[in-house]
């Protein structure tokens, strides 16, 4: 994964190179010598030993008699030191791993097996009916509103970031007095809580006493009924979304744009190229593994979004905001349907699975490319 | 991101020098161009600045108003007077003391044995050698691309049976497992010079010294950006402290904005804002004052996958 994911430093700019080297080092370093570690450390450790053994080269009878004891002799350091390494290992690593495996993998594998079950969240019977919970979610009525609604929320969110986030990130790039400020202030929101950001903006977009009426009365629109009326609820919740994560998108852009060479830029506007021109032709192909990678994390997340959801609309109103995510959290822990609920999250996992590996194998193609 | 800044006075000058011998025409084109574009591009910087910060200001003001304030048709836009009697409120209705307190000490302890976590797990995973080590980097790794969402289910059972609903070990353990620290700590071991800890080997300091008096000191941005990002993530996880706990005495300050909702509905703006002050202000101010070190720490990302 580390191989993997380095190429991705034409995204990067200046601060990353170190770290970048680090990962190149890393897939040296950890891959090749481990074999051979274990056999040249101890060499090295019985040098000494070695070399008065072999000056009194006379001696043919001992040599073998020597090395044997000598081999023993090493093994035997070698033993205690693995065994002291092992010991290490496992004070050092151990609680983290034991944390990843009672907490990441134990309840990755129960919730498949819990998908399988007709099973209450709490309940001590359970019923296994194989696929039936997929059968279920497949053929159930809400479920394609709810594909679709994750579908254009999905795609707005992730489309509008990207748009956004690289004007942003082209009006922070030129030399204007102020900018740091503005940077500042576009990423603040990232930092938030997504349940606070989600409070705040039900009050932003309030029909009668909210600031987004106010302004939108001064262009003369009448305010729509953000809370109740389809699709303005979602569309709400798309706007808060991208107001929350646009500083990121827009500075993980800037720091690709900073690693455009200037001489190529200098070069085009040599040629008489526009800066329309410049950055259709010039910059926008030299980022696309910054836009890549923005997409399929910004496509992560976004599939994975719950807080402001939660706290603007719990999935309403009559359903038009519930995504694959919320509605996982809703059958389990409203409905009690945990089995049911499992399937469901199995389906986002999938999903989600289905985009890294898109991206891993992506990246990987443009290692030849970087 | 540090390179950010420096460029900005550095440009305008070297630019123009090196280029003008050879092609003098050139450089006067888009110098000028930029130069006309800058208007433009200030009222740009403005306008989103303002669109971007304005409801984070909204905020602070609308917490401030009274009632009659708030609920006024043409907007009153500045509070009459710095007026707390909301927080008052929100701390009537709800403990907003505990649950900054709670809030405060999940978020320390836990982001403290995050980065410790990760800082051991990396020491071994790069200084250590022992059987079956790629197995276990690979199952650190391969986490971050577990959606924390499908162990929900099972993790909240098995939290239940345990007995540790509603309290803190509760809402700690499930999440402490560091995978992202890990890796960046990893990362930045890697690149160490390998030849300062030979030499306290040869010294005779043992792993545990060589890892506090060698590793820790030479790692510390990386410290800090994990350090600083686990805050943050400890500090706004929403769904699974919201689900462990329903006692209002050991929630965590979002789940208690959830409490406030529900009792004071959007009847309330004023009182339900100030908790949300509460709530953002303490990141804010870490953002703020930590800025630099925050921002590569969230960006890492980017950087290493």
């Amino acid at each position: 994964m580390t191989t993997v994911l380095t190429p991705d430093s034409p995204g990067s700019s200046g601060t990353p190179r170190g770290s970048s080297s680090g990962t190149a080092a890393g897939a040296i370093t950890p891959g090749a010598p481990a074999p051979g570690d274990t056999a040249s450390r101890p060499t090295s450790t019985d040098a000494p030993a070695v070399r008065p053994s072999s000056n009194p080269a006379g001696l043919p009878p001992s040599d073998p008699a020597d090395r044997e004891a000598q081999a023993l002799h090493r093994s035997r350091l070698g033993a205690r030191r693995r065994r002291r390494n092992l010991l290490w290992a496992l004070l050092l690593a151990g609680p983290n791993l034991v944390l990843l495996l009672v907490f990441v993998y134990r309840p990755l594998l129960q919730s498949f097996y819990l998908s399988t079950l007709q099973w209450n969240l709490g309940s001590p019977v359970a019923r296994p009916v194989g696929l039936g919970n997929y059968v279920e979610w497949f053929t159930a009525p809400t479920t394609g509103r709810i594909v679709t609604t994750t579908l254009v929320f999905t795609l707005a969110t992730v489309g509008g970031a990207m748009v956004l986030g690289l004007g942003l990130a082209l009006l922070l790039n030129r030399r204007l007095r102020g900018r740091g400020v503005a940077r500042m202030v576009a990423f603040a929101p990232y930092v938030l809580s997504g349940f606070a950001v989600g409070i705040l903006w039900l009050f932003m977009f309030d029909p009668r006493y909210g600031l987004v009426q106010e302004l939108l009365g001064w262009v003369g629109v009448a305010s729509p009924q953000w809370y109740t009326q389809r699709p303005w609820p979602l569309v709400m919740i798309v706007v808060v979304y991208l107001w929350k994560n646009l500083g990121y998108v827009a500075l993980i852009y800037l720091a690709g744009l900073q690693s455009v060479p200037q001489d190529l830029k200098d070069a085009a506007a040599l040629d008489g190229a526009s800066s329309a021109r410049t950055l259709r032709s010039i910059v926008l192909p030299l980022l696309t593994p910054t836009t890549f990678f923005l997409v399929v994390t910004m496509l992560l997340a976004s599939l994975q979004s719950f807080d402001i959801i939660k706290a603007m609309t719990q999935g309403g109103p009559l359903g038009s905001t519930t995504t694959l995510m919320y509605s996982i959290y809703e059958e389990s822990f409203v409905n009690g349907r945990a089995g049911y609920a499992s399937a469901v999250a199995t389906v986002l996992f999938l999903v989600l699975l289905a985009v890294t590996a898109v991206q891993m194998r992506f990246v990987q193609r443009k290692v030849h490319y970087a | 991101m540090s390179a950010v800044a420096p460029t900005t006075t550095g440009r305008p000058e070297t630019a123009p020098t090196t280029p003008a011998a050879l092609a003098p025409r050139a450089p006067r084109t888009p110098g000028t161009r930029r130069r006309s574009l800058q208007p433009g591009g200030y009222l740009a910087l403005v306008l989103a600045t303002v669109v971007l910060g304005a409801p984070l200001v909204w905020m602070v003001l609308a917490s401030m108003k009274t009632p009659a304030e708030l609920y006024t048709v043409p907007l009153q836009w500045l509070p009459g007077s710095v007026n707390l009697d909301n927080y008052a409120q929100a701390a009537d209705s709800i403990p907003l003391g505990r649950l900054l307190l709670n809030s405060v000490g999940i978020t320390v302890v836990g982001a403290g044995l995050k980065v410790a976590l990760g800082l051991t797990c990396a020491y071994a995973l790069v200084f250590l050698d022992f059987p079956f080590k790629k197995v276990v980097f690979g199952l650190v790794i391969a986490t971050l691309m577990i959606p924390p969402q499908i162990t929900i289910i099972p993790n909240y059972t098995l939290v239940a049976s345990l007995g540790w609903l509603n309290t803190y070990q509760g809402i700690l353990v499930p999440g402490l497992a560091s995978a992202f620290g890990t890796f960046l700590f990893r990362q930045h071991f890697l690149t160490l010079p390998r030849s300062i800890l030979e030499a306290a080997e040869l010294d005779g300091a043992g792993h545990w010294r060589r890892l506090w008096r060698f590793v820790v000191p030479m790692s510390t941005p990386t410290l800090a950006a994990v350090a600083l990002v686990s805050v943050v993530t400890e500090w706004n996880d929403y769904l699974w402290p919201f689900l462990v706990i329903d006692r209002p005495d050991k929630m965590t300050l979002p789940v208690g904005l959830t409490l406030l909702q529900n009792t004071d509905g959007m009847t309330n703006w004023g009182v339900l804002l100030a908790a949300t002050v509460v709530v953002t202000l303490p990141i804010l101010v870490v953002f703020l004052v930590l800025q630099r070190r925050l921002v590569a720490g969230l960006t890492a990302g980017a950087v290493t996958g």
